[in-house]
């Protein structure tokens, strides 16, 4: 199915749905999530069966500050949606779909990690790529690149500036 | 003193005759030379028996989403390459693909013909490490002497091209960084005169070994419906009789133009998992051959744009790769535009339109996704890799519960995971 036919079969059941650069993306709702990517998989001719990844970006200033992507495919038609959430920066919580689909088990809390939005409903939403110790969540656009100091275990690393004393 | 000599509560079962019964649990790895890397396994067994299995993951985060985010769009290629440090021409040209969608450019055909050629090559050469390693965790040292000097040879074409054995970038936005040095397309044809030999010899040690046979058939299971469920792709889940391969569904760099087959077994265990990746070998010489073929037309290997395309020119000295020689004294001599040219694309490089793209391509582990958001600045505003591994190691559990922990080192094995795309 090509893509605009793709958009235009999504466009039947969801208010939002963007066609650009051959990839469609459907806007939904928290609420909604669950039940929209059980209708993408369940519908005939679309069956998205494979959860590629979840992942976020973060736009501090704008609201909802937060955006999930939620990057789908059809092993059988072999083509793809993204299921777009947003996540308002007051109140960081989404309904997890791990229970439904194990494929999002470590990417929920890969988001956890980086970015602090908690999957409501999720086995065992703790930190998975950084330390269980580590304070805040470093993809967040406010978090800096460099110059950060590192508590560790009671170690304590200071910032790449001020490590010599030269 | 009475009480040491009294015999501990627990241990025995009293008068009863009743057996202790508790599991025990075990760290294994992150330091253990079967984990690939730095993995680490939460095991609870009762006796030999897996009870249960936790993967802890993380040891060998650096940060590369991180770190692109303060990079400029060219300068991101090499960030990316180091994630998956077996397939680095699948990091570079995912990414890539990915940048080259948000400008709306395409690279020329020559430069596609190279990107198909080094990352079949690199293919073969993954495989080669993964067979070596998994051959030496169950015993069979030759084997891996045997992988590792064949992936020799092709890290040796690596280098003669890129300058590099591992973390080419070699493929650039808009093409690749350089063409195929002289003698080097009878390189890469010497090594595909060899290899086809080569892979029958591990056959002919491998597929029919008693201990291999035993050690692989029906370990490890992972049915189809489990893969799909829990995010794996590639060998793995050919090896369970889906013959999905984003090079033949979801075509890119002109895969749809090359005669290859998909591997696929139906027996989705460890052993039907390696029959798969030597069958997969197989086929990238057959489509490295078709590469040298198409390499007989010369041409442009990085689109003609300036506005976009990679300034400085490399070239093969007497010590190595380096900067050309006629391209520094053309900027230092002749023209001062060039040089406020390459100063403006070396320090700022290009402004990508601003959107989202997820580009996938087929690493020789499963899909490897790149999800490239753009603000319209000259720095990515996100770079989320996907990963295979990431995603194939979220079946370790279901893979190695209930097995014997001997089983597990073949399981886990099975799956190929390199941590360096696991934690990024």
């Amino acid at each position: 199915m090509s893509p605009a036919e793709l958009a235009e079969r999504a466009r039947a059941r969801f208010e939002d749905v963007q066609l650009a650069r051959d990839e469609v993306t459907v806007f939904t709702e928290r609420g909604q999530l669950v039940d929209a990517l059980a209708w993408l998989e369940a519908e005939p001719g679309l069956r998205f069966d494979f959860l590629s990844s979840v992942t976020a970006t973060d736009w501090p200033g704008q609201e909802p500050r937060f955006w999930l992507s939620y990057e789908l495919r059809s092993t059988e038609h072999h083509h793809r949606v993204r299921v777009k959430v947003g996540v308002p920066s007051s109140e960081p919580h989404v309904p997890s779909i791990t229970p439904f689909l194990p494929a999002a088990d470590w990417h929920e809390r890969e988001v956890w990690d980086f970015y602090g939005i908690a999957f409501d409903g999720h086995p065992d939403l703790t930190r998975i790529l950084l330390p269980d110790d580590w304070e805040g969540h470093p993809l967040r656009k406010d978090e800096e690149l460099g110059g950060v100091d590192t508590r560790f275990h009671g170690a304590f690393i200071p910032p790449v500036d001020e490590r010599t004393t030269m | 003193m009475s009480e040491l000599l009294e015999p501990a509560a627990e241990t025995t079962g009293g008068d009863s005759g009743e057996i202790r019964q508790e599991t025990m649990i075990i760290n294994m790895g992150p330091q253990h030379p079967s984990t690939h890397g730095v993995l680490r396994l939460l095991l609870e067994l009762d006796g030999e028996t897996v009870v249960a299995c936790k993967p802890v993951i993380g040891y060998l985060h650096t940060g590369i989403e991180k770190n692109v985010e303060y990079r400029t769009w060219q300068q991101g290629v090499t960030y990316v390459t180091r994630a998956d440090y077996l397939a680095p021409f699948a990091n570079e040209l995912g990414y890539c693909l990915a940048v080259e969608r948000l400008l709306g450019i395409e690279a020329p055909p020559r430069a596609q013909v190279l990107r198909v050629l080094f990352n079949e090559l690199n293919r073969v050469s993954s495989h080669l490490v993964w067979l070596a390693t998994s051959a030496l965790e169950l015993g069979a040292i030759s084997v891996m002497l045997y992988g590792f000097r064949e992936r020799e040879v092709i890290l040796d074409i690596f280098e003669a091209a890129t300058g590099l054995r591992m973390n080419h970038a070699y493929v650039r936005v808009g093409g690749v960084v350089m063409d195929l040095p002289d003698g080097g397309d009878a390189q890469v044809r010497r090594f595909l005169d060899v290899m086809p030999g080569r892979i029958s010899e591990y056959e002919s040690i491998l597929s029919e070994n008693p201990i291999w046979v035993e050690r692989n058939v029906g370990i490890g299971h992972l049915s189809a419906e489990d893969c799909l469920a829990y995010g794996v792709t590639g060998p793995m889940l050919r090896a369970a009789g889906v013959p999905a391969d984003l090079r033949k569904d979801e075509p890119y760099s002109g895969y749809e133009t090359y005669d290859f087959d998909v591997v696929t077994r139906t027996e989705a265990d460890a052993y039907a998992r390696f029959a798969v990746r030597v069958d997969e070998m197989r086929q990238s010489l057959r489509i490295a051959e078709q590469c040298l073929e198409r390499l007989e037309e010369p041409g442009p290997v990085m689109v003609e744009d300036t506005k976009v395309g990679w300034p400085a020119r490399l070239s093969v000295g007497p010590d190595g790769i380096g900067n050309d020689p006629a391209y520094i004294h053309h900027i230092m001599e002749e023209s001062m535009e060039a040089l406020i040219h390459h100063f403006k694309m070396v320090t700022e490089g290009v402004h990508v339109p601003p959107g989202e793209v997820y580009q996938t391509v087929e690493s020789p582990r499963g899909e490897l996704g790149f999800y490239v958001v753009s603000n319209g600045e000259h720095r990515p505003y996100r770079v989320k890799i996907r990963d295979p591994s990431f995603s194939n190691l979220q079946a370790t559990a279901a893979m190695v519960e209930g097995g014997l922990v001997a089983d597990a080192i073949a399981a886990i094995a099975s799956i190929d995971p390199v941590m360096g795309g696991v934690d990024r």
